[in-house]
């Protein structure tokens, strides 16, 4: 059996890598996929959670993340494609016509 | 050095079933080419592989000499890790999706303990094949993508939506199953079916599921990309789709995986709707002499072609034939003289009779159907397939809320 | 080491490897793979922890169909190389050490306090897809159909999104 720290230990890290990667890269479909890899953690931690208590409140609410983070991405990656085709560049930082 | 055997025997017994099982799958995908090419060949009225080899039984053996030693070069401009990762996924998840597979009810007892037949009993049986399916898809994606050129990416996007939009209907077909048998083990579905063994054949799921086989056949037909939903790797339309740029060896583990995902598909087929390993004939003690039919049908078969043999115009093959038919003739009348191994035998017996068919069902639409349309073939699968799984799972819902599962 | 903690370490060794990956890769096609890589190394701990419908419903949603749609977008937008820029080199040195001290005091302060959460650990009965569809139809019912019609919401919203201009 191993300890839910084990698991609470790795899901803080994969957080901490998706925020590093949702800061520093450029491209908007990686920055996208940093959010994923955000929601993952956090899921990891809810499986964790609920196999130490022993309910399975914490596994239906994994189902419930899953479920928005699909929908979220289908509209995510309609707006990219959108975005994308107008500017004609997948930085970041080339979608700045409302800067001062 | 037996106390290692004994602590580790769980771990050695699935690595000599794994190695087993994988020689058996790819000698059987070697096999199937040359029947398929026969059968195709038959129904075009013209005579197949026959000279390579009696029969051309050899013809495997040849092209797979022929996979090993022929150029195998790498387009300018690919990306070489997705390019020589495609193929290599594509093999490893149809190589792993037989593991799930059970192939006979009764244990072996060697070395006093059961060995069951098949490599993982999960209790999610159903629900592992359908993961490993839906990775699928990432093969043939990157492939196509990876060979920087037009036509295989055409065809890897083309297949890759395919595939996805025929899981849909696929994972719905299999759900009344799942209701029926309240369970998704692959084991347990089969005993649900063998709930009333005076039955027979009657008791099998295809009765109550029947449109529910139609669509989980139809949907597995285009989701391993075989006629009639094989644009995406039509010779005529797209030169050869999505392994264009894909030469020996790497075109040989294509190939591989999609005979391999045939054969599970046609295992699937007779695990969840024919029964697996049930006899047709009622399990009551009255129909016992059925049990006999396995040699009834290998001492004829090894008889005639021993006479076929001995008529061949090679002498290669007036030496080979008889000999492979005196093995047959003689495995046959080795089940009549052991009769423990004659009933163990039983249940592998008729899934592998079972899967024959559909793999006969699946070379023979190869031969007689046209190519559906790409926007034909993904108004079908969204407007027709997808609604009546659907429905499927509906009305078997209702009719188990007011019958019962059994 | 029993083999359990062996493959924990395997897993967690893999899905960490994968992450640094998807932040190290130049083509986001190989952050792609790297993030499949993550979900099927995560799939693999829920199976470990015993949360077998969780982890296939990952491998088939997350895995299966999520990131193919990545794949497509990528395929389909034709992206290529990062390209570099000069805004970032300031954030890049200020930033990752501090990153990695916040993640690294969120993980010391989870490991110490080890004892409160481990106290409370009991083995289910039930067999998880069954204790799954009896929670969920009976007390989340509200939540489950809330999220298909979010699923209906999000289609129509991709539908118009695509649709070209009359």
């Amino acid at each position: 059996m191993i300890p839910t720290n084990y698991y609470l230990v790795l899901s803080a890290i994969l957080f901490g890598l998706g925020v590093i990667a949702f800061v520093f890269k450029r491209n908007i479909i990686v920055i996208f996929m940093s959010i994923e890899l955000m929601l993952n953690a956090v899921n990891l931690a809810f499986v964790a959670f609920s196999q130490a208590m022993g309910k399975l409140d914490g596994q239906v609410f994994v189902l419930f993340v899953i479920v928005v983070a699909a929908a979220e991405a289908t509209v995510g990656l309609g707006i990219i494609i959108l975005t994308a085709r107008n500017r004609q560049s997948l930085n970041v930082e080339r979608v700045d016509l409302l800067k001062l | 050095m037996s106390s290692f055997l004994t602590t580790n025997a769980l771990l050695i017994i699935t690595l000599v079933k794994i190695a087993l099982l994988l020689f058996m799958v790819l000698t059987v995908n070697a096999y199937l080419t040359w029947f398929e090419r026969k059968v195709v060949a038959h129904i075009q009225s013209r005579w197949g592989p026959h000279r390579v080899g009696p029969h051309g039984l050899l013809q495997p053996l040849a092209d797979g000499l022929k996979f090993l030693f022929k150029e195998d070069p790498t387009p300018a401009g690919v990306d070489k890790f997705v390019y020589f990762l495609a193929p290599l996924l594509s093999l490893a998840l149809a190589l792993t999706s037989i593991a799930v597979i059970p192939f006979g009810p009764d244990p072996i007892h060697l070395f006093g303990r059961d060995i069951y037949l098949g490599i993982a009993d999960l209790n999610m049986g159903i629900l592992a094949l359908f993961a490993i399916t839906a990775l699928g898809v990432y093969g043939i994606a990157l492939a196509g993508w990876s060979s920087n050129s037009k036509y295989p990416l055409l065809g890897g996007l083309r297949s890759s939506a395919q595939m996805i939009s025929y899981e849909l209907s696929l994972t719905m077909s299999v759900v009344g199953v799942l209701l029926l048998a309240g369970s998704f083990n692959l084991r347990e579905i089969i005993d649900a079916q063998a709930h009333h063994p005076q039955w027979g054949i009657f008791g099998w799921n295809i009765w109550p599921q029947i449109l529910g086989f139609i669509c989980f056949f139809i949907s597995a037909i285009a989701e391993t990309n075989r006629v009639p939903f094989d644009l995406p790797e039509a010779e005529s339309e797209l030169v050869a789709g999505f392994h264009t740029e894909y030469a020996s060896f790497k075109f040989a583990m294509f190939f591989i995986a999609e005979y391999t995902s045939m054969i599970t598909v046609s295992c699937l087929c007779a695990i969840l709707f024919f029964g697996g390993w049930l006899s047709p004939f009622p399990a009551t003690p009255a129909w016992n002499f059925t049990h006999y039919l396995p040699s009834l049908l290998l001492i004829p078969f090894g008889l005639w072609v021993i006479w076929d043999g001995i008529r061949y115009e090679t002498i290669f093959g007036r030496l080979i034939l008889p000999a492979i038919g005196m093995a047959i003739g003689a495995a046959g009348a080795a089940l009549l003289y052991f009769p423990q191994v004659n009933e163990f035998l039983q249940g592998p017996f008729w899934l592998l009779s079972k899967v024959f068919v559909f793999l006969f069902i699946y070379v023979w639409m190869r031969g007689t159907l046209p190519r559906l349309r790409y926007d034909q073939l993904m108004n079908f699968g969204w407007k027709l397939l997808l609604p009546v799984s659907i429905a499927n799972v509906i009305i078997t819902a209702f009719a188990i809320l007011k019958w019962g599962a059994r | 080491m029993t083999p359990q903690l062996g493959i924990f370490c395997v897993l967690a060794a893999l899905s960490v490897l994968g992450a640094l990956s998807l932040i190290l890769q130049k083509h986001p096609i190989h952050s792609a793979l790297s993030l499949i890589v993550v979900m099927v190394s995560l799939a693999g701990l829920y199976l470990l922890m015993g949360a077998e419908f969780v982890a296939a419903v990952q491998i088939i949603v997350y895995g299966g169909a999520i990131m193919v749609l990545f794949v497509f977008v990528i395929m389909l937008l034709n992206a290529g190389v990062e390209e570099h820029t000069n805004l970032s080199k300031l954030a890049g040195i200020a930033g990752i050490p501090l990153t990695v001290a916040l993640a690294g005091f969120i993980a010391a302060a989870i490991a110490r306090s080890g004892e409160a959460v481990q106290a409370a650990a009991q083995t289910g009965a039930v067999s998880s897809t069954r204790g799954i569809s009896t929670m969920l139809f009976k007390d989340f019912v509200y939540p489950f159909e809330l999220t298909s019609v979010l699923i209906l919401v999000a289609i129509l919203g991709a539908i118009v999104l695509a649709q070209r201009e009359k």
